[in-house]
């Protein structure tokens, strides 16, 4: 370490090099750790489920409801300690532009279901008692500014005409996967206005043994599989995971691009490293002669590399930390988007590849560099 | 430009691992660039081909998506009076209504939970004439009252089950595929049709959730419109097809050139500054040739001129580079879910002539902006200094 | 009226937090026709002066004037074109540009009128033909030799067929052959074509080839009387 002033005076020798450079590294690091961000948060969501809780569905398609009738024969199954059920209402509010999702849900069941989402006592009694009362998550009171009191009008699509609901509660998330933008209302205010079409949309239960899942999955499936509503039984975790998948192709897209990018940072830090050995071929003599051993010079070079790498990767990986905390990027369609310790790992990985890979032939150029053939080009 | 080329070309192949890298960078840029973009344009071209605009398309009042839709069965016979619908070569109007549901597929080789929403689609043997560009390329259409179905080509070899003669599970129903069909790229061909009634019985009840038509006159369409939301007797809103469909492309279509220009401009700024290094470095070991051409009388803007040229068609190179590493890209078929109707759209990616232009274009600019203080460093050069 | 007149000039620069004096009220006048050496010890000079009568540099006060026009009064832009008309200039190194091959950087200047490419291929062919290298046009300057090099550099420096030529220590890094190479041909210049020469230079050799030697020290001018070498 007793080297490193050498090491940093050579690098201030062309300021500007180093600091474009280093700047460069920290740019390709920042956009590789977002990149990656984005496929750990679409896993994120499907690590934290709970695996004592089951969601049923439509088999044929999820957008088919089920039967009200399927509630009672589910509380039945053995190991099901409590059942509720939910609507995607899918309405629009204002324009539209601003997406943000809507549930119907049986409000005191589906409330206890979901302990993770957290309402004051005083709010939830007032959600549960008024059926035209709205429970919003604290993401939306950031969105649109609404509190509790404000009536809101919603348009609908699936269920058409317009709905007006007062907000009575606003919830905040302890699982911050579970996002808080969510806008709840009462399964009756949409059974009321069509008692035709309104069916529950899912079933979830809580099961008292989360091994029992497979048995308690089996079973449903069996008894409703050929009714008019088949369904599909299934943990969290598992629905959770199915729906990451439906992101496509995302995982691969945001890998190859970012092997891109850090390659293409490679080919801009091995050229700067490259540089600034060439210019120096007299000055490595001058060490040589003076008694720094070849695999001494060699260990300067790769300093030399390790020093903007490090530097760029600590300010890039740190600006990418920042970055969701301080614009509050993702929101809707990513809840809880951040950077995880595993891909600071991979990142500081692949600074120290960067280190290597653009170092090494430089550093090997000067420790391989003849002593003699070098001082004759000293003038 | 007063200073020959040649002078800066020779230069250039003189430092031609430092050219190289630099020059590589820049291609990476761009090819992520095309890349990218071709991937967003294959997904918009995918639903703007979907629609025509000589057809209407027909959604209850305030749906904003076929799924969310739904027209009753007594207002087919008052919707297909209509005088705006033009009439088929056998005297029938050109009306087709359409049951459309959104299934989970399994993706094969994945678990149950990973699915995929495909659509299906009921229809009348006319859609296959209201819907443009619809063309059977094996079998046949199915038959009525029967459990068949027919597949958009797109399915094939993304599903289990699809091919012409396969029987295909859903719904708790077998159905055979008897037909595979392309339509110019669009949409439909990641959908799977059968006939109203049959998917109406295993789904939808007896309402219908489109009807699609075409105009009799193409330049009419407002007035059909006016005359629709007018008519008291049905609830719906009339759509051009084509605007119908664009307009379902543009929230995932928009997102994706976002990501597309973020990621490449911040991965450009990295392949700029390269740039810059590697023009600083060039002008300072050619120090002395400055020196000598300002001696000589030649301007310190052709000075400026020459390096910028230089570091411009480094860049350009690099770019015509980067399109080349991109092009085996186009046609590749990929998927994704449209939030937009929740249904999963394939498509391929699309590089076209433009787009390269484009990416090439993107290049020089990065040569230029790279270039430009190093090329300014070298005009300004204080002659005598250098001599010294 | 002289070719060059150097009127009052005085010309100090800083050098760190110090200003150093090069001269002061210094007055010279170069004749046409006329071959002058200008010696000194380092630091005299001798390279300053050489820039101020080719524009390249301006004196802190007086002025320098070159067949009539005022040199130290011109804008940059104004110089450029001025020296690319009037004055050949030859450096000690580094000379010709290493990427072109002789021919090209003896065309150099020429690219700066508007002779056609026809015409500037004869110029360009004459040249080096006038420097006894007519059959080294397409060689790269690393394919020739120190005296060679210099050479096709004075070639360029009369190409354009100038006013005046300046050598900035011409001979200092040739071997003695090549240096008498360079040498002869100055003179040839001088005698045959009647080219004004003004050479700084420490090689005694050099300056007895010349016509005139003026010594420089300090910033103050000591003549010596010309002495014409016989032959």
């Amino acid at each position: 370490m007793k080297f490193l002033p050498l090491v940093l005076a050579n690098l201030r020798r062309h300021r500007l090099r180093t600091i474009l450079t280093t700047a460069s590294v920290a740019l390709a690091l920042f956009l590789f750790a977002t990149l990656r961000s984005v496929t750990t948060t679409l896993d994120g969501g499907a690590q934290v489920s709970s695996a004592s809780r089951m969601i049923v569905e439509n088999s044929t398609a999820f957008v088919i409801p089920l039967p009200m009738s399927y509630a009672a024969r589910l509380s039945s199954v053995p190991h099901v300690e409590s059942v509720t059920w939910a609507n995607w209402f899918g309405g629009k509010y204002g324009d539209g532009k601003k997406f943000f999702a809507q549930f119907a849900i049986a409000p005191e069941s589906y409330l206890a279901m979901y302990p993770e989402l957290q309402v004051p006592e005083d709010q939830k009694q007032a959600f549960l008692k008024e059926r035209s009362a709205a429970l919003i998550g604290e993401g939306l009171v950031r969105t649109f500014g609404w509190k509790v009191g404000d009536n809101v009008t919603l348009q609908g699509t699936i269920f058409p005409g317009d709905w007006t609901f007062t907000i009575r509660g606003i919830y905040h998330p302890t699982v911050k996967e579970y996002g808080d933008e969510s806008f709840m209302f009462h399964y009756d205010y949409l059974y009321e206005k069509y008692p035709d079409r309104v069916t529950p949309g899912w079933f979830i239960m809580k099961i008292d043994d989360p091994n029992a899942a497979p048995a308690v999955a089996k079973t449903i499936d069996d008894e409703f599989r050929n009714s008019t509503a088949p369904t599909k039984t299934g943990t969290e975790k598992a629905f959770a995971a199915g729906w990451a998948s439906m992101w496509g192709n995302v995982r691969l897209l945001m890998s190859t691009i970012g092997m891109a990018v850090v390659f293409a940072i490679l080919l801009v830090t091995g050229n700067a490293m490259m540089m600034n050995q060439r210019e120096r071929t007299s000055e490595v003599a001058v060490m040589k002669t003076v008694g720094f051993s070849d695999r001494r010079v060699f260990g300067l070079v790769i300093i030399e590399a390790a020093v903007i790498s490090l530097t760029g990767a600590v300010l890039g990986l740190g600006a990418a930390v920042l970055m969701p905390i301080v614009t509050g990027f993702g929101g809707g369609f990513l809840p809880n988007f951040h950077v995880t310790p595993g891909t600071l790992l991979v990142g500081g990985v692949v600074a120290l590849l960067l280190t290597v890979a653009s170092g090494i032939f430089p550093a090997w150029q000067a420790a391989k560099l003849p002593v003699v053939q070098a001082l004759r080009r000293v003038e | 430009m007063k200073i020959p080329f040649v002078y800066n070309v020779r230069s250039v192949t003189q430092r031609p691992v430092s050219t190289g890298l630099t020059a590589l960078g820049i291609a990476l840029v761009v090819a992520v660039f095309v890349a990218m973009l071709a991937l967003a344009n294959g997904f918009i071209a995918a639903l703007v081909t979907t629609g025509s605009p000589d057809n209407v398309l027909l959604l209850r009042r305030g749906a904003d998506s076929e799924l969310s839709s739904g027209i009753p069965r007594e207002a087919i016979s008052i919707i297909s009076a209509s005088p705006h619908i033009a009439t088929g070569s056998d005297g029938r109007p050109l009306v087709s209504p359409e049951t459309y549901m959104v299934l989970n597929l399994r993706r094969p080789g994945a678990d149950e939970f990973t699915v995929a929403n495909v659509v299906a689609r009921g229809i009348s043997d006319k859609a296959w004439d209201v819907r443009r560009n619809i063309k059977i390329i094996e079998g046949r259409r199915f038959a009525s009252g029967q459990s068949e179905i027919c597949v958009g080509s797109k399915l094939l070899g993304r599903f289990a089950n699809v091919a012409v003669g396969d029987v295909l599970r859903f719904g708790n129903r077998n159905w055979n595929v008897v037909c595979r069909f392309t339509a110019d790229g669009s949409a439909f061909e990641s959908e799977i049709w059968g006939e109203n009634e049959q998917f109406q019985n295993v789904f939808r009840g007896d309402a219908f959730q489109a009807v699609a038509f075409r105009l009799k006159d193409p330049a009419g369409f407002e007035e059909a419109k006016t005359a629709f939301l007018a008519d008291p007797r049905i609830q719906v809103d009339a759509h051009r097809e084509s605007e119908f469909y664009a307009n379902q492309s543009a929230v995932l279509g928009n997102i994706l050139r976002f990501l597309a220009i973020f990621i490449t401009g911040i991965m450009s700024i990295g392949a700029v500054f390269g740039a810059v290094n590697t023009m600083y470095a060039a002008v300072s070991s050619r120090t002395p040739e400055i020196a000598v051409l300002l001696t000589l009388g030649f301007h310190p803007r052709s000075v400026l001129a020459s390096f910028l040229a230089e570091s411009a068609v480094i860049a350009v190179l690099g770019g015509v580079i980067g399109c080349l590493l991109a092009l085996p890209i186009n046609g590749v078929v990929t998927s994704t879910t449209n939030f937009a109707s929740f249904s999963e759209v394939a498509f391929a990616f699309r590089v076209t002539p433009n787009l390269l232009l484009l990416g090439v274009g993107f290049a020089l600019v990065m040569g230029i902006v790279g270039g430009f203080f190093p090329a300014r460093r070298a005009s300004r050069l204080p002659v005598i200094q250098a001599l010294r | 009226m002289a070719l060059v007149e150097i009127r009052d000039v005085s010309k100090s620069f800083k050098r760190e937090a110090q200003t150093v004096d090069v001269y002061t009220d210094l007055n010279i006048d170069f004749e046409e026709g006329s071959y002058t050496a200008l010696m000194g010890p380092s630091g005299s000079g001798k390279s300053t002066l050489l820039n101020l009568v080719a524009g390249l540099d301006r004196p802190t006060s007086g002025t320098v004037r070159v067949a009539g026009a005022e040199v130290s009064a011109m804008t940059p832009s104004q110089l450029a074109d001025w020296r690319a008309r009037t004055i050949g200039f030859v450096f000690q190194s580094y000379n010709l540009l290493p990427v072109l091959t002789a021919h090209q950087n003896v065309e150099l200047p020429l690219l700066l009128t508007r002779l056609s490419k026809k015409e500037r291929a004869e110029r360009t062919a004459l040249a080096l033909d006038v420097v006894g290298l007519g059959d080294r046009v397409d060689h790269f300057p690393r394919q020739l030799s120190g005296g060679q090099e210099q050479r096709v550099a004075i070639a360029r420096a009369i190409v354009a067929d100038p006013t005046l030529i300046l050598l900035d220590e011409p001979t200092g890094q040739l071997d003695s052959k090549s240096s008498e190479e360079v040498l002869i041909l100055l003179r040839r210049l001088n005698d045959e074509f009647r080219k004004t020469i003004m050479m700084v230079t420490h090689d005694a050799r050099a300056a007895d080839n010349a016509k005139t030697v003026l010594h420089l020290e300090k910033g103050v001018l000591l003549e010596r009387a010309g002495v014409e070498v016989g032959r």
